[in-house]
């Protein structure tokens, strides 16, 4: 095919499964459709990825200065259902 | 009342609290309220439940508050509960979004004076029926003496009194019942309960966690997201006191001891009284 800006001739490339038109002359590359979204893709893979985020408890999950600590008493991991005591139903 | 009930039910006792009654009738929930009840603040509380603007909120009664035999008696229609004990049947989800709804209304949406919430009324009332002596008992005073005076320039529409048995499914949705606490307070109140279940180990976390961010997700406006205990520590100092104040009371009135749950609660007045500074004495 012929280049749409220089009208010079294009050559086809196979870049790691990518099909990409680069034009003799202006060296200008052409794209098919999904092309771009191939090439993001890889770039993605090949990037490094980003060190986990710290497991930060989000903020509600925090206890106030005078709040039970996990395995405190004996409270916590005993009760299958301990999250549902009466407490949470009746004034 | 007679005239909301058929002739031919037979009434169905579904609760008994102190002097509070609460009958079935057919499809009709009669509550026989508290010796003492402000008739006209449960009147303005009423016509609240009343208002279309919180149908889908709060559950509307079938008639205005009426006297029977000296008593305070209001009629509602039947809901149904949460199922008890099924984790995985609580509403958390619904019942975050439906606080955070009710708390975008202030007094100013309403014509004439909102009664302010009977939140901490409710507390007090706690502590002066908590039987003196023991020193679960002290302890639970000295946590009561590190909370501040409440700020009476709240105008927020709060429940005053939220737990999951206030809530009951009718008309394909979940609705607030029980409005004698309604009224203008913190709305950190609202949250206060599960927060101090939280606090006192006694509640899974997870529970906690789906609540509380339901309640922020839909825009609940009681709580900061990055720290909700700064709003959250007082009324959960608060509702620690008040619960382990009834459990001391009930213990008594059975003669029976404290669950771990309720132990846990005891537990977390000491803490208080340790983590504040305040109440050491007394």
């Amino acid at each position: 095919m012929q280049c749409p800006k220089c009208h010079a001739n294009m050559r086809t490339y196979d870049r790691m499964g990518v099909h990409i038109e680069q034009c003799d002359g202006c060296r200008g590359v052409f794209l098919d459709y999904g092309e771009l979204e191939a090439i993001t893709r890889l770039e993605t893979q090949m990037a490094v990825p980003p060190p986990p985020p710290p497991a930060a408890p989000a903020p509600g999950y925090a206890q106030p200065g005078w709040g039970a600590q996990p395995h405190y008493g004996g409270h916590y991991g005993h009760r299958k259902h301990r999250g549902l005591g009466g407490l949470f139903f009746s004034s | 009342m007679a005239a909301l009930v058929a002739a031919d039910a037979e009434p169905v006792v579904l609760a008994v609290r102190g002097d509070v009654v609460v009958v079935r009738v057919g499809d009709v929930v009669l509550k026989a309220h508290e010796a003492g009840t402000d008739l006209g603040a449960l009147s303005a509380r009423l016509r609240l439940a009343g208002d279309p603007r919180l149908g889908g909120l709060l559950l509307a009664p079938r008639a205005a508050p009426a006297v029977v035999a000296g008593r305070v008696v209001t009629a509602w229609p039947l809901g149904q509960p949460v199922p008890p004990r099924d984790p995985d049947a609580v509403p958390l989800e619904e019942a975050g979004a439906m606080l955070a709804a009710l708390h975008r209304f202030t007094a100013a949406d309403f014509a004439g004076p909102l009664p302010p919430s009977g939140a901490r009324p409710r507390l007090e009332r706690a502590v002066r029926e908590l039987p003196r002596g023991s020193a679960a008992a002290r302890r639970v005073l000295r946590a009561f003496a590190t909370l501040p005076p409440l700020d009476t320039a709240a105008t927020t529409l709060i429940h005053g009194d939220w737990h999951l048995g206030q809530l009951v499914r009718r008309d394909g949705g979940w609705r607030l019942i029980d409005v004698d606490d309604l009224g203008t307070g913190d709305p950190a109140w609202d949250l206060a309960r599960p927060a101090a279940l939280h606090a006192a180990g006694v509640l899974d976390p997870e529970l906690w966690g789906r609540l509380l961010d339901a309640y922020l997700a839909a825009g609940g406006t009681g709580v900061s997201p990055h720290d909700p205990w700064a709003e959250l520590d007082v009324p959960a100092r608060a509702l620690v006191v008040q619960m382990a104040a009834r459990a001391l009371a009930a213990a008594e009135r059975d003669g029976t001891a404290l669950t771990d749950e309720q132990e846990a609660l005891i537990d977390a007045c000491g803490r208080i009284i340790s983590a504040t500074g305040i109440g050491q004495r007394g």
